[in-house]
């Protein structure tokens, strides 16, 4: 399978029309996995990482989860197919920068990628659109077991999974959910939920944009710490922080429209609005004004099968993605532009929103 | 602070001041900006204050004991440089260095999770083999040929059991 047949077919993030749920819009789990007897990908020598990176990409070709899938070196990749596979959470921006003995191997569906070489010989990882924590946790943990049977995992009785960084020692499994938290937001609670979050074991970083700043209000929540604990438990305590942030943004979001139903619809209607109509689009305004509008398809302003389209373009209005679509390379300024037209014509047929909802049931 | 808080990982003014609070201990980092661009503190996907806090705890400073991996040549002062081990084995040649931080970066200091059972007990019937070719070897030599024949004996046994473990 080549990249661009990888680029133009269905994935699992952007095409998947079931379980689309209100907050969750994806769920990942990822492995890190090393063979015993070899330096670790930072320290080996090149020849040495070949030889990782053929074991490796041998031992995946034999698992039945990895029939027919991308496997390639990342220094055959363009820039441009490297930042798609980063936009599409299927490589790491560390590995993007790989020059030799390093690769990826990406699932048809682009449900699993494993990268090779990246920190740890091997990041197994599986993407769920949705709220599927568990479902992943056996997915992944299945593809694992396979792999096992032809590599020699270096492990250790006390310390687990032995990893590059000890902070990854143990279950080296990092689960995590990425949660569209506009009315926490809004209302200016984040900063109080994230500190409640670390408190529980858990990080909370924004998914685009720099640093705090999470543009699009979409967050990731992860565990913290991998070692100590069996894998179940940390997804059930996972699971637990993220049904209470959910209930929290549902809270903030019942305010919201209690104390200002008019400014809440005022900020849907103006994003809706500019979507249509606008000519220059920054990435992460781009992002915010789809985080309105897929608030709005929450609270019923647009139809339910919208949410779907909303969440595939989060991900085709990043400049990689507007880059591909238009076959070549262009300044931010002139991106601005390009993701202006593409949400334009996207937003031209798309129904008008219906505000009844926040009358219903008021005098 | 009157004083400008200086990065952790260089010297340079601090300009990025992070908090994280993991199992009710709170950790502090400051960083540069050049640091904090470098470290990924910038790009979310790639940040972990776990990690950043690791190597602001150990100070490049500070005399190491001369100690290296047998396995792959890496020494404590790799480190305290990277951040990262070199190879599996490392865990065993800094087990001083190792147990001291877990305490503070995990919840807890033993493994509790899955255990990769066929390839432990795959490696340990390696291991039985390799020790059961060395005494065949010496049965040999010192014309021991009644051990030799039962070593022969236990090795087709331990091959047939590997062979079902390998998967082909
Ligand atoms: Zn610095
Ligand atoms: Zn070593």
């Amino acid at each position: 399978m080549s990249i661009s047949a990888l680029i133009d077919s269905p994935s699992e993030l952007t095409d998947t029309s079931s379980s689309k749920t209100a907050i969750v819009l994806m769920t990942r789990v990822r492995l890190a996995r090393n063979l015993a007897g070899y330096s670790f990908p930072g320290w080996a020598k090149p020849a040495q990482r070949e030889e990782i990176l053929d074991k490796c990409r041998e031992a995946v070709a034999a698992t039945p989860q990895m029939k027919r899938c991308f496997d390639v070196a990342i220094g055959e990749l363009s820039d441009l197919e490297k930042q798609i596979l980063v936009e599409r959470h299927l490589i790491s921006r560390e590995l993007s920068g790989a020059k030799t003995g390093a690769g990826v191997i990406v699932s048809k569906d682009q449900a699993f990628s494993i990268m090779m070489n990246e920190e740890d010989h091997l990041r197994i990882q599986v993407l769920r659109s949705g709220f599927q924590l568990k479902k992943a946790w056996t997915a992944i943990n299945d593809l694992d077991t396979a792999l096992e049977d032809h590599l020699d995992y270096a492990f250790s009785s006390t310390l687990g999974y032995l990893t590059a960084c000890p902070t990854n020692l143990g279950t080296g499994m990092r689960a995590s959910a990425m949660m569209h938290l506009p009315a926490l937001v809004i209302s200016n609670q984040m900063e109080k939920v994230v500190r409640a979050v670390n408190q529980l074991g858990m990080v909370v970083r924004g998914l685009f944009g720099e640093g705090s700043d999470a543009s699009g209000s979409i967050f990731q929540i992860s565990n913290q710490t991998t070692l100590g604990e069996a894998e179940d438990e940390i997804i059930k305590r996972l699971n637990s922080v993220l049904q209470s942030i959910i209930e929290h943004e549902l809270n903030a979001r019942e305010k919201l429209l209690e104390a200002d139903a008019g400014k809440l619809l005022d900020k849907i209607g103006r994003a809706y609005g500019i979507l249509q109509n606008s000519h220059v689009l920054t990435s992460s305004e781009a992002m915010n004004l789809l985080s309105l509008i897929r608030l709005g398809v929450d609270l019923g302003a647009f139809a339910d099968g919208n949410r779907c389209a909303i969440d595939r373009l989060f991900i085709e209005a990043q400049p990689g993605h507007l880059q591909h679509v238009q076959k070549g390379e262009f300044e931010p300024g002139q991106r601005d532009v390009l993701r202006a037209a593409r949400l334009r014509s996207e937003f031209a047929n798309f129904a008008r929103p219906d505000f009844s909802f926040a009358t219903e049931g008021k005098n | 602070m009157a004083n400008p808080l200086k990065c952790d990982l260089c010297s340079k003014p601090a300009t990025v001041h992070l908090t994280q609070i993991v199992n009710n201990k709170v950790h502090k980092v400051d960083l540069c900006e050049t640091c904090a661009q470098a470290k990924g503190v910038t790009d979310p996907s790639g940040f972990s204050l776990a990690d950043l806090l690791l190597k602001a705890s150990l100070n490049p400073e500070a005399p190491s004991n001369g100690v290296r991996c047998e396995r792959c040549g890496f020494t404590q002062n790799d480190f305290k440089k990277h951040g990262r081990f070199g190879c599996p084995v490392c865990y065993d040649t800094f087990r001083g260095v190792v147990e001291p931080m877990l305490e503070n970066m995990h919840n807890g200091t033993a493994h509790a999770g899955k255990i990769p059972h066929r390839a432990l007990e795959r490696k340990s019937l390696y291991d039985r083999l390799t020790k059961l070719e060395v005494d065949l070897t010496e049965a040999i030599k010192s014309e021991r040929y009644e051990d030799a024949a039962r070593t022969r004996d236990e090795i087709n046994r331990v091959k047939q059991a590997f062979a079902a473990k390998t998967a082909h």
